[in-house]
Formats: structure tokens, C-alpha cells, sequence
């Protein structure tokens, strides 16, 4: 049972590393990021295009993060401002073209084989807690990052100038124009940062097991349940939403291995039918 | 207060200001000086917020429609015009919900603008905001939050300062402890224009006093010396 659990929230925390970013583009934007999984395979295929350029492939999976920001900045400046206003169809338009055009862009370049980060060993390192349990290092790497991303957020948002900003643009953007914020670049520093996440996401994916070119909508899935499990708009629901995917995953898949995935969905069906606002939705 | 008299800081020519296709503005010719203040009066519907709204550059208008100090900035994002010193309290006050007190207050700091207002003076024009600068905004009373809205835009250091209905929804006590504020406020030259629908507190306030009907000037004048039987004239039309 404390195997379960352990797996389950390590599980977890590469979900809560998946859903984080679209926590924040859907906080401070109202903008649901439909490309979200194919940006992080995007990422991974970043990491492993740079290596076979000949970077060292740890270099290369730290090097994806700042062109990460890069992209982010450039996409919502360029292409999703322009989509955003009242009505959410033409974002969600927009991106779903965006996950249609990286999931086919990988394939023709990459092809369709499910490929990994060269980890050195770390994916199958593992530490004995006990006789009979042990954790790998990197999925404990991985919550590591995960809770360190999830307090970093929540202190930009609450602590920061910046973190200011993104919460009066989300409120009342004409009003923060008024006060002398350009909202359009607001909104390009928090997609920024929402990319880096994802690179971070996607490059622990790729080290962790395998990525291919269409894995993306799986992995926005995932995320989606999170995010709103948790309650949009907070990153610790997020973290929360994450957790509570991971746990049901690992139950399921220790019925049967089939069963993981879609008793994750059940749990979010369920949690949607009694409590639809999510666990801990930001009180406004 | 003539034409051409070096004092005015900002004055419009035939501003005229649309929502789609629908006018809203018909021509407005305005003047302010310095630490001036002018009332804008009219009935519902009569386009003063809008004025506002185009002065603030929260309503595109012609770039010669608006002169400050010699400038044209009418249509300017208003993210400039605040930084020009230009700063509005909008109708409804409008607060950031998910800010407390004192963020909303130092929102008004954004555009970095030097001048005298600080969060300590700010608190010593309105004590009751340092001892609740750490409540969310939406706890306040409506009397509060309009001071909130006033302090955050005062933050910004303005020259002219733009009230949008600082009146609206509070009672009648609070709105002559919001108005007892003013003289201090613009003590030191700034401009305001104040939109009433008050027009005795108006015409006390202000020296000088528009009236607009349908989009017009239908009146203006000093307000001290505006005869009831004018104003309602002016304000309901024939």
C-alpha cells in the first residue's frame, strides 16, 4: 500500500510538472493551450535534436529551456494574442491547429519511433528504502522539480512585481493598461514562462521513457485532468490535481495494466459530476 | 480662462468618439488649466464617461482631437497617457479583485512616474487603507474602495486627474468625506475633472462646470455663477 502511494505521487509529480504550465496560461490568459502536450514533445525533440548537433546532451537539455522561453514569448506575442478576447473558439482554433502542424512537423522530421533521452543510467537507478521497497532517483528528481516549480509560481504570483502584474491583467486588463501595464506583453512573459515548464516536462519525459510525435494529445490530457481536478487558477490545486491522477493511475494499473489510464479519467469524471469548481479553486 | 491662455494644460477639438458604429461623441471642445477644477455634468447616456474614456485613451479618438501641453495624443495606447501624467479613476472604480489593498495601490506606481504621492501619504489622506492595506480589495466598503481607486491613481503622480462618478452608490456621508479629500489633493496645482451626477456638489467643487446632452455641449460656464433653471435646461434639453 506505502509502495502505491510512493509510486502514485511520484506519478504525480511529472503530471503536476505536465499540468503546471497550462495552469498558468489559463490563469493569467483564460487561454486553453490545446498544443500544450505536442509543445512538450516538442521540447523533447528539442533536447535531442540539439544533442545530435553534437551539444552534450546534458548541455542540450538545458539549453531547450531557454529557447523554450524563447518560443513561448514569440507565440503568444505573434500568434495568440491576436486570438484572445471574449469568445475562447478562435484560441482553441488556433492551437488545435498548432498541435495538428507539431505533431506532423515531428513526423516528418524525426519520423514516428518512439525515441529517449540517453540518461546515462539515472532512469534506472533507484535507492533501497527498505528491503523491499525501493525509488528510482529520477522520479524523486522529478517531484523534486515538480513541488520546486509549484512554490516557485505561487511566490512569483504572490511575492513579485511581475506576479502582481499577471493578477491584474487576469483581472481587468483594460484596467491594467490603464495603469501603464502593456497586458499584451504581460501575457507574452507568462506564456514565456509557461514553456519553460513545458521544455522542463518534456525533457524529464524524454528521460524517463519514450517519446514519439504523437504522444502530445495524451499528454495534454493528463495535464487537463489536473489542472482542473485541482481548480483553475491555483498552482497548489494544480500540484493536488496532478497527485491525486498519479495515485489513481498507479491503483489501476495494479488491477490490471490496462485499467491505469482510464481509472485516472473515471476519478476526474467522477470529481466533475460532485465538484465541478475542482479541489481547491481560487476563490474570487 | 480664454483661448490660447498659457495655463491650459489640455484642451479637445471637436472630439468625437464612437462604440462600432454607434456615436457617442459629437464634437466635444474642452479646456482645462492648471490646477483647475471642472465639473462634467448630463444625464445618463450624455457621453461623459466616454469623454473620460477618450482622454484616458480607453476610447480610440483622433490624434488632433486631444492636446496636452501642445502635444496631440488623442488614440494613444493608454498605457502612454498615464506616463504623460494623465490618470483615470474609473467609473465603478473598478479594483483588482484578486489584489489586496496595498497592491492595488502600488498597481498605480507602474507607470513610474516621479512626483509627491507615496504610499505613506496616501495613508495619511486615507488612514483607514494603512490599517486594511493587507485585506483583499473586495472586503472593503464601497467608500473605501473608492479611495483605493482614487489613491491608485493618484500613485501614478498625475498632472490631471480624471474622476469617473466617485459618487456613485455611496451614501451621502461617505461622499462628503471622499469630496473633503479633493482640496488636499490638489493642493499642489494638480487638475481634475470631476463627472458628477451631484450638481450642487458639482458646482461647489469645481469653478468651472460643462453640461453634456446627447453626446454636446449643451452649457458651460463658472459654476458658481450657472442658475439652477440653466442647468436643467441644459441637462434635459427642450
Amino acid at each position: 500500500m506505502i509502495e502505491l502511494l510512493l509510486q502514485g505521487v511520484l506519478l504525480g509529480g511529472l503530471y503536476t510538472l505536465f499540468a503546471l504550465g497550462l495552469s498558468l496560461m489559463f490563469g493569467v490568459m483564460r487561454l486553453t493551450n490545446t498544443a500544450h502536450g505536442d509543445f512538450i514533445i516538442l521540447a523533447a525533440f528539442g533536447a535531442l535534436w540539439l544533442a545530435a548537433l553534437g551539444l552534450n546532451p546534458w548541455l542540450a537539455n538545458v539549453a531547450v529551456l531557454p529557447l523554450a522561453w524563447g518560443l513561448g514569448y514569440c507565440v503568444q506575442r505573434y500568434v495568440l494574442n491576436q486570438t484572445l478576447g471574449k469568445d475562447p473558439v478562435p484560441s482553441l482554433v488556433v492551437t488545435f491547429g498548432l498541435s495538428i502542424v507539431i505533431q506532423n512537423a515531428l513526423l516528418e522530421t524525426f519520423s514516428a519511433d518512439p525515441r529517449s533521452i540517453e540518461s546515462h543510467g539515472l532512469n534506472t537507478l533507484s535507492w533501497a528504502l527498505t528491503d523491499s521497497l525501493s525509488v528510482g532517483v529520477l522520479p524523486i528528481l522529478i517531484l523534486v522539480i515538480a513541488l520546486l516549480a509549484t512554490l516557485g509560481l505561487q511566490w512569483i504570483f504572490e511575492k513579485t512585481r511581475l506576479g502582481r502584474a499577471f493578477r491584474a491583467v487576469s483581472d481587468d486588463p483594460e484596467i491594467a493598461e490603464l495603469m501603464g501595464l502593456r497586458s499584451k506583453n504581460i501575457y507574452a512573459l507568462a506564456t514565456a514562462m509557461a514553456f519553460v515548464l513545458i521544455a522542463v516536462a518534456g525533457v524529464l519525459q524524454g528521460l524517463r521513457t519514450t517519446v514519439a510525435p504523437a504522444d502530445g494529445p495524451m499528454l495534454l490530457l493528463f495535464a487537463f485532468e489536473a489542472v482542473i481536478m485541482g481548480g483553475m487558477g491555483s498552482f497548489w490545486g494544480t500540484l493536488a490535481g496532478g497527485m491525486l491522477l498519479g495515485v489513481t493511475q498507479q491503483l489501476g494499473f495494479r488491477f490490471d495494466p490496462g485499467w491505469g489510464v482510464w481509472a485516472g479519467h473515471c476519478v476526474f469524471l467522477f470529481l466533475l459530476l460532485l465538484r465541478p469548481q475542482g479541489l481547491f479553486p481560487k476563490t474570487r | 480662462m480664454f483661448p490660447g491662455d498659457s495655463n491650459i494644460v489640455l484642451h479637445t477639438r471637436d472630439l468625437k468618439a464612437f462604440y462600432g458604429d454607434a456615436q457617442a461623441l459629437f464634437g466635444i471642445d474642452f479646456e482645462i488649466g492648471k490646477g483647475q477644477a471642472i465639473a462634467i455634468i448630463g444625464a445618463n447616456g450624455a457621453g461623459k464617461s466616454t469623454f473620460l474614456k477618450a482622454l484616458a485613451g480607453l476610447v480610440k479618438v483622433q490624434a488632433t482631437a486631444v492636446n496636452w501641453k501642445g502635444q496631440d495624443i488623442g488614440g494613444r495606447l493608454p498605457s502612454e497617457i498615464v506616463r504623460l501624467g494623465l490618470a483615470l479613476v474609473p467609473e465603478g472604480r473598478r479594483l483588482f479583485p484578486s489584489l489586496s489593498v496595498q497592491e492595488n495601490l502600488m498597481m498605480g506606481s507602474e507607470s513610474q512616474r516621479k512626483g509627491p504621492w507615496s504610499l505613506e501619504r496616501l495613508f495619511n489622506l486615507f488612514p483607514i487603507l494603512q490599517e486594511k492595506r493587507h485585506q483583499p480589495s473586495t472586503s472593503l466598503s464601497g467608500g473605501q474602495q473608492q479611495m483605493v481607486a482614487i489613491g491608485r491613481a493618484l500613485m501614478s503622480n498625475p498632472e490631471l486627474l480624471l474622476c469617473d462618478e466617485l459618487s456613485l452608490g455611496l451614501a451621502p456621508l461617505v461622499i462628503r468625506e471622499i469630496y473633503n479629500a479633493l482640496p488636499e489633493i490638489t493642493a499642489e496645482g494638480m487638475s481634475v475633472v470631476l463627472v458628477e451626477q451631484d450638481v450642487s456638489l458639482a458646482q461647489q467643487m469645481t469653478q468651472r462646470l460643462y453640461c453634456l446632452q446627447e453626446g454636446r455641449v449643451s452649457l458651460q460656464g463658472i459654476s458658481s455663477l450657472l442658475s439652477r433653471e440653466q442647468i436643467s435646461q441644459a441637462y434635459f434639453g427642450q
